[in-house]
């Protein structure tokens, strides 16, 4: 067992982790955040993105024990968020969501080529979402709503 | 599937990296970002006893930029030389090449010290190192030693890393000014591993040419003849390569991956050529 103390959605958590527990196991089995979900357990889906230290990581791809003292953002934990709020409005409006399985990682992903002005055309945001695989195809309404909630933000900064 | 059972421990330094690995050395593998590792411990391919987590070593994640060269931790991440967060040496080779390596949230995990030390066949860097001519630092229980990228990664996944040795750094030298680069990699999807890369440095200055093929069936394949014809002023590059490939007849390159291979490493020395 390895202790570990870290922030998750602004909360401190402390627990003792196997260390063969991955990041996805941790916060879906130990703290009942199911919104990050697990499809090929080898980082080739992206359906398990949260952020860690601000940043997309594939949570399948993290150990829980190596996540002591850092923070870690999951889908659950962005209501007060402007981006996000616009991302969800825009998939909502644009039908971008059908199984929803890849949904709240696509949301991530999504919010940060925002951020990191990747969003400025259909090319960049497909090219940024390639490493996200919707398994009901819907990438057309999904590029849109993407595409839509980044003209929201224009060329002012938008805030993290 | 999930990873096996492992150990797992987070030294302070590098020398307690050193000395842990030095005792554990049969079951113990490094953990950086994990990036290719965890995907192989979940698909059961790997299954180490102990994992030794140098991720955050402060030693193994600096950057020093000299006159002549950039030295780049191991442990600095794809992302931090995409977003030139650290002192590029390459006139923006590295960073372009980052930002086609993988996807981002990969690229804000995964380090440069543990695509050389896997050395993955279709992997980026160990292909645009030996390009740019960088020597790997690294740190065993009797000290350091460099090697040059050319010859540090001998086969598909097999490096000259010995069993108790840690990649500390790369060093990179400066282009010059009017130092050129191609870079082509083709893959079906953006972000996935090359069906075909080529890397391409001409430095004049420093009489320095090299023509480099990643996804070459092993190491990093330099096209040696082709490289002195570009250094001369090109002419009949196409042919150079061709005469290049025949010669790595043991890479048993398939006829669709010879067209691959030669219309990428064309592609790369057209940009240098522009």
């Amino acid at each position: 067992m390895t202790a570990i103390r870290l922030q998750i959605n602004g909360a401190a958590v402390a627990d003792d982790v196997p260390p063969r527990l991955s990041l996805a196991d941790f916060l879906r089995e130990r703290r009942n955040l199911t919104g990050t979900h697990l499809g090929c357990e080898h980082g080739v889906c992206g359906a398990c993105t949260v952020l860690v230290d601000g940043a997309p990581a594939r949570s399948c791809l993290m150990l829980a024990a190596a996540c002591d003292d850092r923070e870690i953002r999951t889908i659950e934990g962005f209501a007060d968020d402007a981006v996000m709020q616009a991302l969800r409005r825009n998939f909502h409006q644009h039908h971008a969501l059908q199984c929803g399985y890849c949904t709240p990682a696509m949301l991530i992903t999504a919010r940060d080529l925002i951020l990191r002005r990747r969003a400025g055309s259909e090319r960049e945001i497909r090219d940024g979402l390639a490493g996200n695989i919707c398994r009901c195809t819907g990438y057309t309404n999904i590029v849109t709503a993407i595409a839509e909630a980044a003209k929201e933000f224009g060329k002012e900064p938008a805030n993290a | 599937m999930k990873a096996p059972a492992v150990e797992y421990v987070r030294p302070r330094s590098l020398a307690d990296a050193v000395a842990l690995l030095a005792q554990h050395r049969n079951e113990a593998r490094m953990i950086a970002g994990g990036q290719s590792l965890l995907a192989m411990m979940n698909l059961r391919v790997a299954s180490p006893g102990l994992l030794i987590d140098i991720s955050r070593l402060p030693e193994l994640c600096s950057v020093f930029d000299d006159a002549d060269a950039v030295t780049i931790g191991a442990c600095v991440t794809h992302a931090a030389i995409e977003d030139g967060q650290i002192a590029d040496p390459s006139r923006g080779l590295m960073p372009r090449v980052a930002a086609t390596l993988a996807y981002r949230a990969i690229r804000n995990r995964g380090t440069i010290g543990g695509s050389l030390a896997l050395s993955d066949p279709a992997a980026e860097w160990p292909a645009v190192l030996t390009a740019l001519d960088a020597v790997v630092v690294v740190r065993g229980p009797s000290g350091r030693r460099s090697l040059r990228c050319a010859e540090f990664t001998t086969g598909i996944f097999e490096t000259k890393l010995a069993a108790d040795e840690i990649i500390e750094s790369v060093r990179i030298p400066k282009l010059s000014a009017g130092g050129r680069w191609g870079y082509r990699k083709l893959s079906r999807k953006s972000g996935e591993f090359a069906s075909a890369l080529a890397v391409v440095v001409v430095d004049r200055a420093r009489g320095h040419s090299r023509v480099v093929l990643g996804a070459a069936n092993g190491a990093p394949l330099v096209l040696d003849h082709t490289s002195q014809l570009l250094a001369n002023g090109a002419q009949d590059l196409r042919s150079a390569v061709a005469a290049d490939l025949a010669r790595a007849a043991e890479r048993h390159f398939d006829e669709f991956q010879h067209n691959l291979h030669t219309v990428a490493a064309m592609q790369a020395m057209q940009q240098v050529l522009q």
